[in-house]
């Protein structure tokens, strides 16, 4: 019995390395939404070593031998969801010593065990950029996170070609960053110690070209200034909270200073400088929240920004800013959005393919294109309905979440314990220890 | 001049004149839906609603019922009747969400059932005017959850610029929370036994002031106390106890007080209502459910459920749904959309409309007002364009008493 049960696990195991000896899978005969084109009302997706490898109508597309084929018909499929602005993850970021904390790392506070992430899949989001706080003007570094089923953070972390981690810095203006000494007190000074760290930041830049490499002239390793001036040189994205019209357009100011790249986040007045953010072509990432107020800057948001944003030509993307709105209800923000006038075609853009502008990640996920990763999701109906369940979603050609799986059913739903720490089952860890 | 004059004032009366006749019209509407949700039988194919005076004249088939002339009509693809929040702080909570705006827990005493609800309630709010845009017509606000006995709730009608011109019920519940959101750690009470026991001293104190009040003669009548005077209607059961209870603890403790004192209980909030379904039932307690999209990452509602709704309703339980309070943005959640994402999550159409309808109005003690389209009640009417509970579908147009307070599209 026992020697059975090891073979079993064994068997697991060999399957689950690498992707080598995968066969291809194909979704046949569902509705594909595929963002990229457009939709395919009887489409085929085949799938193969965490890549998608065809995608069109089912007639012409063909199938390899040996493809492991799931029925999708009546079903829906769409690209993994990409949200722009997650807290899920436990995640910390500065502490309460400094309003400017370029040093600190996401990376090393999350709990890949957080329930936020099991939820975060149960709402068909693949991708996510899991950040720190509003509470500093710079809280930290961010993570773009692929939420595959993970055991450590290293498990999920993105890497570029050359093995550096994907992620951008977290920065906010207006109200929240506006705290007791040593944090400031109004916004000119909030604008005032920004500057000074960036051009601290500029001055250490120079000082190590100027080096060449040289130990002698090279200056002391300061980890804060190496992580700004990976935003000055553009490898560092900014995400920047930001609400009031006259802080969205400090924002902008300050990027054109420094020349840092830099995405809007929240932007609750961008409609009132809608034409402005677009001349500076900066893309927006919004939130769609039930009603105004509840803090002095949201008191003009509207349900309208997202259409009146895309309509002055900006790149909208949605996001969940998990806990403020739920990650298992992301595709409501579409919906929303186009209830207020936003198409269509541009709120799912805006969960999916915007979002992956927004953090360099567009030659890997938002869209279903042959060559990018297999991440997607299966629907029970439209997207933007509110009675279509997701089903099943997937990243990297693997299932994370499967609502006919009642331990999955329970994050997708909510119940006794759905909200606890994804616990470590002596099943599991007998299977991943073998 | 004269002749000016004299046309200035020609034309003030027929101003005037028009502006009544306007009135005049408005007040009698014919409202035409493809559907008509009365929620007191089924739904009516191409229905016809008329208004005349602010309540409901007929209802039917557009086949039996003629549009008399003069009347002003509406059409849509879905009628209903106006939407009920069974429970929210809108007009005491405002939206800019500083000390100036917040009326709705006073945090000096753990025991004040005498806050009436009235005193505090602002209708020109701006959260008012925003739940209305979304066909909500009837609130059951006032003293929120946060404090043991936080004080009394209202009934209005979300129009009015005073709350004289909003009141429907002006005393319609005492708010109790129980659990970590009213525990006071350093004033007291500190735990949950101690939140018990206040209550039931509490109560005590009421019935033996109730009875001396009664029977002492007169040099010895205790004077009227207003916190007390409140607790024996609550002990005549003229009025229910609300009591927010999220964990099942909790609810236990709230049906076990109420069983004491022979009480009227409704709960509320009730993340964990699921757990204890049979001793909900047992206790014939209604439930005004948490919103189906509360936060359930942290603290009592951790366990929320989006399908307790469905559950609760399967067992016979009477369920309401409510925005609640939020301390934070959004500063109020829309009751249509929480009842949309329960008819998402097990209810029926019609269950999830009486959610926020019916049911609603029966755990109020207002269904002989509002809740249905039915012949004598008041017109209170939402119009849509397609499925209410469609995220893409829109209010465009609402009804209180027969006023068309919005033809905004939603």
């Amino acid at each position: 019995m026992k020697t059975s049960f090891r073979v079993l696990a064994c068997w697991f195991w060999l399957a689950g390395f690498g992707f080598a000896q995968e066969a291809p899978q194909a979704f046949l005969g569902g509705r594909i939404i595929p963002i990229a084109g457009p939709e395919i009302p009887e489409g085929t997706l085949v799938v193969h070593n965490g890549r998608i490898t065809a995608v069109g109508p089912m007639r012409s597309t063909p199938i390899p031998d040996g493809t492991e084929r799931h029925d999708a018909r009546g079903k829906i499929l769409i690209p993994g969801l990409v949200d722009s602005h997650s807290h899920i993850g436990s995640v910390e970021g500065a502490d309460s010593t400094a309003p400017i904390q370029p040093d600190a790392r996401v990376l090393d506070s999350i709990n890949v065990r957080d329930a936020g992430i099991q939820k975060a899949q149960a709402g068909g989001i693949t991708t996510a950029n899991i950040m720190p706080g509003s509470g500093h003007l710079l809280s930290g570094q961010t993570l773009y996170l692929k939420l595959r089923d993970g055991n450590v953070i290293d498990d999920l972390l993105i890497r570029n070609r050359e093995g550096v981690i994907a992620g951008g810095m977290k920065m906010a203006n207006g109200t929240n960053s506006r705290r007791a000494d040593p944090f400031p007190g109004t916004r000119a000074k909030s604008a005032a110690l920004v500057r000074e760290q960036y051009i601290k930041a500029q001055e250490y830049r120079d000082k190590v070209q100027r080096a060449n490499g040289d130990p002698e002239k090279l200056p002391p390793r300061d980890l804060r200034m190496e992580a700004l001036v990976e935003v000055l040189e553009g490898k560092r994205v900014v995400h920047h909270h930001t609400h009031r019209h006259d802080d969205i357009l400090t924002v902008i100011r300050l990027s054109k200073e420094f020349g840092f790249r830099v995405v809007l986040h929240h932007v609750s007045d961008g409609w009132k400088v809608a034409n402005e953010i677009a001349a500076a072509k900066v893309p927006c990432s919004i939130i769609v929240i039930d009603s105004p107020g509840g803090k002095l800057e949201a008191l003009d948001l509207s349900g309208k920004t997202g259409a009146i944003l895309d309509k002055a030509g900006v790149l909208v993307g949605f996001h969940t800013d998990d806990g403020i709105t739920d990650s298992r209800l992301f595709l409501r923000s579409a919906a929303l959005a186009v209830r207020n006038g936003m198409s269509r075609e541009k709120a799912l853009y805006g969960l999916t393919m915007a979002n992956a502008i927004m953090l360099d990640l567009q030659d890997r996920v938002g869209s279903l294109e042959v060559g990018k990763d297999a991440d997607f999701v299966v629907l029970s109906g439209d997207p933007l309905s509110v009675y279509t369940k997701v089903l099943e979603t997937w990243v990297e050609g693997k299932k994370v979440f499967d609502r006919s799986d009642p331990k999955d059913l329970l994050y997708a739903v909510g119940g006794y314990g759905a909200s606890r720490d994804q616990m470590m089952h002596m099943d599991d860890y007998d299977e991943e220890a073998r | 001049m004269p002749y000016g004059r004299c046309a200035l004032v020609l034309g003030s009366v027929v101003l005037v004149l028009m502006s009544w006749c306007n009135t005049r019209v408005e007040a009698q509407i014919g409202v035409k839906g493809e559907t008509v949700h009365t929620l007191a039988g089924p739904a009516i194919n191409n229905g016809v609603v008329l208004i005349r005076d602010g309540k409901i004249e007929r209802v039917g088939p557009a086949s039996q019922i003629t549009i008399p002339k003069g009347f002003r009509i509406l059409q849509a693809k879905v009628v209903s009747p106006g939407l009920i929040d069974a429970h929210t702080v809108v007009g005491l909570s405002g939206y800019l969400n500083q000390a100036q705006d917040q009326d709705q827990t006073e945090r000096s005493s753990s025991m004040q059932p005498d806050l009436r609800a009235i005193d505090a309630y602002n209708p020109q709010e701006r959260l008012v005017d925003w739940v209305r845009g979304f066909g909500i017509t009837t609130l059951h606000t006032g003293h929120g959850p946060g404090v043991l006995m936080s004080g009394q709730t209202m009934i209005v009608k979300s129009r009015g610029k005073t709350v004289d011109d909003a009141i429907v019920v002006p005393n319609a519940m005492v708010s109790v929370t129980l659990g970590e959101s009213s525990k006071e750690p350093t004033k007291g009470p500190g735990s949950r036994a101690k939140q018990v026991a206040l209550l039931r001293a509490e109560l005590i104190k009421a019935q033996e002031y109730a009875s001396k009040r009664k029977t002492a003669s007169d040099d010895k009548k205790p004077g009227r106390d207003l916190r007390l005077d409140e607790l024996v209607r609550v002990l005549n059961r003229e009025i229910p106890l609300l009591v927010t209870a999220q964990r099942s603890q909790d609810i236990i403790s709230a049906i076990r007080i109420a069983k004491e004192f022979n009480l009227k209980l409704v709960l509320d909030g009730a993340a964990e209502a699921y757990l204890v379904i049979d001793q909900i039932k047992e206790a014939n307690a209604p439930v005004i459910l948490h919103p189906t999209m509360a936060r359930a990452g942290m603290g009592e509602t951790e366990n929320l459920s989006l399908e307790t709704a469905s559950r609760l309703k399967k067992e016979g339980i009477s369920v309401a749904l409510q925005s609640g309070f939020e301390s934070y943005v959004p500063k109020t959640r829309v009751v249509l959309y929480e009842a949309a994402v329960a008819a998402a999550n097990g209810l029926s159409f019609e269950e999830a409309l009486g959610t926020v309808t019916i049911e609603a109005a029966r755990i109020l003690g207002i269904a002989d007002r509002v809740g249905s389209l039915e012949v004598g009640k008041d017109a209170d009417l939402a119009l849509f364009d397609g499925d209410p509970f469609e995220y893409t579908s829109h209010v465009i147009g609402v009804l209180i008493q027969g006023e068309i307070v919005s033809e905004e599209v939603r």
